[in-house]
């Protein structure tokens, strides 16, 4: 056990040092050099030069890559290029409304997408299984910003229950902040949880055709206790999986959600980020993002040891 | 009363009849075996009593009566609590038929808290007695093992334990040891047996293996295409074998193929030659910094086959004899010792031996046909024959294998498992090697098939002058087809020689207890013609 976790803790850590590489590298051979591009067409070479001093934009390749990660762990993400404020706190600003609004469309996921799959599942071949089906076609079918603009239209411009776009901070208390992020968490969700609920009603009916539920049945248990006690927890394997993927999806990939709704999340930030050579807050997000999913991914691992004994190895 | 009593009883699959008119009975303490093929419809029969059927097939009609009570009339929540409660039931894959995710006592305690209500508590320590009792004592078996830190042996006690915890009434074992190796088949057997006799129950097993029944069951239920063709006490039905299918089975069971005479060495070099061959994988690390300790799965084997002779290796499971064969046929590296095909390293000697799995389904490409998947060893010559030719030789081979060329133009599901390992052995022969591989090829197989292939192999052998390695757990198989035999324990060959010699007068103590534990048909009196009842039926 202790071994599955010290073994899963080093890979974490050398992802996160091939990560930190490899997107460090990417960003050094982008063209376009920063300094330039703030101070214009017509600026004069010393000028560029000062500001690249300034910038920090000097300096050997090795000692730049040190001085960035040194910063990170200490939490100095460094100066905007563009905007001359701290790079930490512009990604604080927004990570308070990513990381909710992505806790809050994953937790929809799974609230729609588990029991649909186990419904699914247990009427295999009913029309309750085929209208869920059906829907999970839809739902994947269709591209999120159109859910996005739907859900405008009734709940915002039809019903006036929500806002239709906007997010007005966490100062005015936790429920407005909330139902700010109601419809983009939904229009979010919908998607997945059309995957998840296929993931759920396969792995489902793959479980229920293993050996142990017939012997589940056949020491007494009805055929739903048996999925519930038996079925469920051995089907969740595979969608822990699912479930990571998607976690780390929806932090990074909300950008037109986020367009939609007009949220000042993170997808927006690195989106104009690039468009205006911003490097320093490109490599910061994205490596925030990669440390987000590669801790992810960690807490799946553990979830995995949780769910299925067979990967705790006894000593 | 009987504890069990099946009268007339009719199933059907959409208007198809399953089962016909079956009729058993089982007394409290007696041991009831219902035999015959696969598709015979035994399991059917279990599973009607358990109310269990796949969906799609129903019952039309008869009764099944549970001490007196028909279980007919029961609602499906009354069947719950007769389920596991008054009726216990086991499978053959001890492997699988565990939940893996929940430990062995949550599994065993599930069925006492189930049927009694009891707390907690209790229905642990009762979980605890019955696995005292199945023989999975409390030091090496604590209650929080999980079943995947079991053996097959040890798991299909823990099934035994939750199917017995209630005391049932009836006991219904199908295959409960058609998995497991010989010595493990023996010790479930007696503990099957002593459980039946100490809480008074009935005992309905369902085997396929005649010999289990005949050493196991009181009384006999041979079934045949849904019907019960012949039942009575084990030892009047096996003496007197009165319906011709009974007697064709038991035939088939102790078949003995007719092997051609071994013929005369003309090359003193052996055709394979396996010398102090060593096969070991490293272990999951302990730790990060340790380095991996390594299992040794063949330690030191040597020995040699010539042309056209047929070897036999038998072993139980995990002694290695599966990472010997893989090794031979150059599928594995050796970390010591020289495999060497008529002086070339195996991986070279492309061609020269071929191998027989046992599953023919799940060795073959569904989506080819037939001429496809035989002619696919043709990769392996330089010139490999094309068009008419290649036809020729397809069309050949399959003949060879006793079935007609148009099979060459069918796929794989279309035919029938005895079929399918004909197919396995005209891919392995359409290059005529030197050696075929047979790797457990026939254990899949119904006795009256089984009997067939023996005899195809060794019209084959005879034919072609083919050597045979035959891989095995099966004794009664090795006896029927090999000249020599050599018995692997954990790694090594423990013994060797002629198969009559060290299966008649066995030296090495494992050797011996092998054979005592496997189950022995009765003496057989000399009968004409079965095989082709076996053939009208």
């Amino acid at each position: 056990m202790l071994g599955y976790l010290t073994k899963r803790l080093v890979s974490l850590l050398a992802s996160l040092f091939v990560a930190s590489v490899v997107i460090f590298s990417v960003v050094e051979v982008v063209p376009g050099d920063p300094a330039a591009f703030m101070l214009g067409m017509n600026a004069r070479p010393d000028t560029i030069a000062a500001l690249r001093a300034e910038l920090g934009l000097d300096g050997s390749v090795v000692e730049r890559y040190l001085a960035w990660v040194g910063g990170m762990m200490r939490g100095d993400f460094g100066i905007s290029y563009t905007y001359r404020t701290p790079v930490a706190d512009m990604i604080a600003d927004r990570l308070w409304v990513s990381l909710p609004l992505a806790l809050f469309a994953l937790t929809l996921t799974v609230v729609i997408a588990i029991p649909a799959g186990l419904f699914a599942a247990s009427r295999r071949g009913r029309a309750g299984d085929y209208s869920i089906v059906g829907a999970t076609q839809i739902g994947i079918a269709v591209p999120n910003f159109w859910f996005a603009m739907i859900l405008i239209l009734i709940f915002a411009i039809q019903l006036r229950w929500f806002s239709a776009g906007g997010f007005p901070g966490w100062q005015d208390g936790f429920w407005t902040g909330l139902k700010a992020l109601v419809l983009p968490a939904v229009a979010l969700a919908l998607p997945q949880a059309a995957i998840l609920t296929r993931v759920m009603r396969s792995s489902l009916i793959e479980v229920l055709g293993e050996d142990f539920m017939r012997t589940a049945r056949a020491k007494g248990l009805s055929s739903g206790a048996a999925i519930w006690r038996h079925g469920l927890r051995n089907a969740l394997i595979p969608v822990l999986t699912i479930i990571g993927l998607q976690f780390a999806f929806l932090l990074a990939g909300g950008i037109i959600i986020e367009q939609v709704f007009a949220l000042p999340g993170l997808g927006r930030l690195v989106f104009q980020a690039i468009s205006q050579r911003d490097l320093i807050v490109v490599e910061s997000v994205v490596m925030l993002l990669v440390f987000a999913v590669i801790m992810t991914n960690f807490l799946v691992d553990l979830a995995y040891v949780a769910v299925d004994p067979r990967l705790r190895r006894r000593a | 009363m009987s504890v069990l009593r099946v009268e007339g009883l009719d199933l059907e699959v959409s208007g198809a009849p399953i089962l016909r008119k079956v009729g058993l009975t089982v007394d409290p303490g007696e041991i009831v075996a219902i035999t015959g093929e696969s598709g015979s419809g035994k399991s059917m029969t279990a599973l009607a009593v358990m109310r269990l059927l796949p969906s799609g097939i129903t019952r039309t009609a008869g009764d099944i009566a549970l001490e007196g009570q028909s279980l007919t009339a029961f609602s499906e929540k009354e069947m719950c609590q007769i389920r596991g409660g008054r009726i216990g039931m086991i499978f053959q894959e001890p492997m699988t038929a565990l939940n893996p995710v929940q430990t062995i006592g949550d599994q065993v305690a599930e069925t006492v808290r189930l049927h009694s209500g009891a707390s907690r508590r209790a229905a642990f320590a009762r979980a605890r007695e019955v696995l005292n009792r199945v023989g999975l004592d409390e030091d090496r078996f604590p209650l929080s093992r999980y079943p995947h830190e079991l053996s097959g042996g040890q798991r299909q006690r823990v099934m035994i334990a939750l199917a017995i915890a209630e005391r049932p009434a009836l006991l219904i074992a199908d295959e409960p040891t058609t998995a497991l190796d010989v010595t493990t088949q023996a010790q479930i057997l007696d503990l099957l047996k002593s459980l039946v006799s100490e809480y008074g129950m009935g005992l309905l097993i369902i085997t396929h293996d005649l010999a289990v029944v005949a050493e196991f069951a009181d009384r006999l239920v041979v079934m045949n295409d849904g019907q019960v063709v012949e039942s009575g006490p084990t030892a009047d039905v096996i003496a007197h074998q009165r319906h011709p299918y009974t007697k064709a089975l038991f035939e088939a069971s102790g078949h003995q193929a007719h092997l051609p005479p071994i013929p005369i060495r003309r090359s003193q070099r052996p055709l394979l030659d396996v010398r102090d061959v060593v096969r070991s994988y490293p272990k999951p690390r302990e730790s990060l910094f340790k380095r991996p300790s390594r299992l040794v799965a063949v330690d030191g084997v040597s020995f040699s086959i010539h042309a056209g002779e047929r070897v036999g290796l038998v072993g139980e499971s995990g002694c290695g004899k599966s990472t010997l064969t893989r090794a031979i046929l150059g599928l594995e590296p050796v970390q010591a010792g020289s495999i060497r095909v008529d002086g070339i390293p195996p991986d070279r000697a492309h061609g020269r031996v071929q191998v027989v799995f046992q599953d023919p389904y799940g060795s073959f490409n569904p989506r080819h046909k037939v001429s496809r998947l035989v002619s696919e060893p043709f990769h392996l010559l330089d010139t490999p024959p094309t068009g008419a030719e290649r036809d020729r030789l397809v069309g050949e081979t399959l003949e060879a294998v006793g079935l007609t060329r148009d099979a060459a133009d069918r796929y794989i599901h279309q035919f029938s498992g005895g079929q399918r390992q004909r197919i396995a052995i005209a891919r392995a022969l359409i290059l005529r090697p030197d050696l075929i591989v047979l790797d457990e090829a026939v254990s899949a197989l119904d006795v009256s098939v089984r009997a067939k292939i023996l005899d195809l192999l060794a019209g084959l052998s005879a034919r072609f002058q083919l050597a045979y390695l035959f891989i095995s757990h099966d004794l009664s198989v090795v006896r029927s087809i090999t000249d020599r035999v050599m018995v692997m324990r954990a790694g090594q060959i423990v013994e060797e020689g002629p198969t009559s010699d060290v299966l008649g007068t066995p030296k090495h103590s494992y050797t011996r207890a092998l054979i005592a534990a496997a189950p022995k048909l009765p003496e057989r009196k000399e009968q004409e013609g079965s095989a082709d009842v076996l053939e009208r039926l």
